[in-house]
């Protein structure tokens, strides 16, 4: 099971670079958001996948997953999804003002010597 | 347990609260922003004395027993951080009342400030690695506003890539965190020390070791990635920048001092000299920009560069001295960078350009900012009696007494570069013939303007000529850096 959760991950990484390294900023948001659930992930795949039962205490459950990652999950989706909502409000905030969703003509360097 | 360390954390978050609402109503946001200031400024100073007396302070949250809740640890380096952030930011939002502008004042700047005042103290604060990260999200996401607020373009622009960056070094500190887990299955920062001198994996170790020289590295712009920062930095206005300049890398140094010598400790022959290296090259990137350019904002701002790899310098030689150094030269680079920035940002009022070949012939109208302005200058390169001089000192018998001869010569030397690109800037702006001058300079926003810097450039004075009432505080988080086991002790035992 983590083999194959480490190549979910990898391959979350992988198309999450893909599409941060493109021009437009819409594809660079959602890369950021491939990013983060690629991460999250990780987290639950460090903490192993051992143990039948949720951690719940009741009668008799002495074999339960590790109940932290979870806990670090649903912390860091819920701030990956704040950021990315600013992300995309910016997104449309700037492409309103530059007129272009092009990373390449954001460069900004027209007012240096 | 002590509830006490969590007021500078609790307090500005309380006023950020309260300035949420009646937004439109100037008056009452700027008294709640100062009050607020105040009480979490006095707190800080008791909770600095109290750390003083009875030693480093912890609360674990929820009655957790330790190493399972969250840990809050409040130690000298991080009560002393706190205060100085405070203090700081004080005077930066006095000095925001002349300049910050009354649009931005009205659309949330300062419950901005505030949340991220709550996202510093408390990165300074926490004793739990994820609640690390946390903290760090609620700092950033602070910043972000802060960085767009006034929607110019050229803020728009910068935001974007300054949020892409820190969106990609907080995923990568999210898998960091994850892969330290792993190893040692815990998140408090004291047992993780404990931890990880028990499991004896050397090689992991040094690679989570890495990787978080990279995340803190990102925020803290030391050298193969600080790219980011010249651009994003100068976008916004003046007492932003100057927040985002004494404080936001500051974290990411604090981050990389605290991990390096809680944590990874196994294999200094490793960690420490690519730490060395690292802040070797960092001062030369950052000496590299500051005599390239010719704006003002560009040379202060790499001047953080160059501060950044000064203070990673000492961290690096992982002894009391050089640790002594640095947390010195942290505190004085806090004080010195928010001063120059508000002068320069005089500067750039009165005369209503950044390039500093337009400049000249201040010193004829404007004779104590120019003084006050040489002052600071002196400081930031570190003249005795002036701040920086002990700072450095130590640093480099830090160095020296590690055996890197040749480095320390090499930070000696880089002082040098230092003072020529602030001195450049006395030069040009204060000597000469007249340059530009703005014709709409309205002597009260100067005089709002000026005072706090005033005040701000005597406390980097006192800082350096009363060293001495200063130095058993800077002991005593020296001794902590140096030896984990007063933190760890102090947290796991004192804990309950």
């Amino acid at each position: 099971m983590e083999i194959i959760m480490a190549f979910v991950c990898g391959f979350l990484f992988m198309s999450a670079i893909y599409l941060i390294l493109s021009r437009s900023l819409l594809r660079i948001i959602i890369g950021t958001g491939l990013l983060s659930h690629g991460a999250h992930l990780l987290i639950i795949t460090m903490g192993g996948f051992g143990g039948n039962n949720p951690p719940v205490l009741a009668d008799g459950v002495t074999e339960y997953v590790d109940p932290l990652p979870q806990a670090l999950i649903l912390t860091a989706i819920v701030i990956s999804f704040g950021v990315t909502a600013f992300f995309l409000v910016l997104a449309y905030r700037s492409y309103q003002e530059l007129k272009t969703d092009d990373m390449t003509q954001m460069k900004g360097s027209e007012d240096h010597e | 347990m002590n509830n006490f360390l969590l007021l500078p954390i609790i307090i500005p978050f309380f006023f950020a609260m309260i300035l949420m609402f009646g937004q439109k109503n100037l008056k009452y946001q700027r008294i709640t922003t100062i009050l607020g200031l105040i009480i979490s400024i006095i707190c800080a100073f008791a909770l600095l004395f109290n750390v003083k007396e009875n030693g480093p302070q912890s609360l674990t949250l929820g009655s957790w027993p330790v190493p399972f809740g969250i840990t809050m640890v409040s130690d000298m380096v991080s009560a002393l951080l706190v205060l100085t952030t405070l203090l700081i930011t004080f005077f930066i939002v006095w000095y925001g009342f002349g300049s910050i502008g009354k649009e931005r004042e009205r659309f949330f700047y300062y419950p901005g400030v505030m949340f991220i005042l709550t996202g510093v103290n408390g990165a300074f604060t926490t004793g739990d690695i994820f609640n690390l990260f946390v903290f760090f999200e609620v700092l950033l996401m602070a910043s972000y506003l802060l960085i767009v607020l006034g929607g110019e373009k050229a803020q728009l622009r910068e935001s974007i890539k300054y949020i892409l960056v820190n969106v990609i070094s907080s995923a990568l500190f999210v898998i960091t965190v994850a892969y330290l887990y792993s190893v040692v299955g815990t998140l408090n920062m004291a047992d993780i020390s404990v931890k990880i001198t028990e499991i004896n994996q050397p090689g992991i170790v040094t690679v989570i070791a890495v990787l978080f020289l990279l995340v803190f590295g990102m925020k803290a712009a030391i050298f193969p990635l600080y790219f980011w920062l010249p651009n994003a930095y100068a976008a916004p206005p003046i007492p932003v920048l100057a927040l985002f300049g004494a404080l936001l890398t500051k974290v990411g140094v604090y981050a990389i001092m605290r991990t390096y010598t809680l944590f990874f400790t196994h294999d200094l022959a490793f960690t420490h000299e690519l730490l060395l290296v690292l802040a070797i090259l960092t001062i030369i990137a950052g000496s590299i920009g500051a005599l390239a350019h010719f704006d003002v904002k560009q040379i202060i701002i790499y001047n953080i560069v160059i501060a950044v790899g000064v203070i990673l310098f000492g961290v690096a030689q992982m002894n009391e001295v050089g640790l002594e150094g640095a947390v010195f030269y942290l505190i004085h680079d806090m004080i010195i960078k928010a001063a120059l920035f508000m002068l320069i940002g005089i500067v750039i009022y009165v005369t209503g350009t950044t390039n500093l070949k337009k400049m000249g012939g201040l010193m004829k109208n404007y004779p104590s900012l120019g003084w006050f302005y040489l002052i600071a200058a002196l400081g930031l390169a570190g003249v005795p009696p002036l701040s920086g001089f002990i700072g450095k000192l130590l640093i480099i018998q830090g160095g020296f007494q590690a055996g890197n001869t040749w480095s320390s010569i090499f930070i000696l030397a880089s002082s040098i570069v230092v003072l020529l690109s602030v001195i450049r800037i006395f030069i040009y702006a204060f000597w000469g013939e007249q340059g530009q001058v703005s014709n709409n300079i309205n002597k009260t926003t100067f005089n709002i303007m000026f005072f706090p810097t005033v005040l701000l450039v005597f406390i980097s004075i006192l800082y350096g000529v009363g060293t001495e009432f200063i130095v058993p505080f800077m002991d005593d988080a020296a001794k902590v850096l140096s030896d984990p086991s007063i933190y760890t002790d102090a947290v796991l035992k004192g804990g309950n």
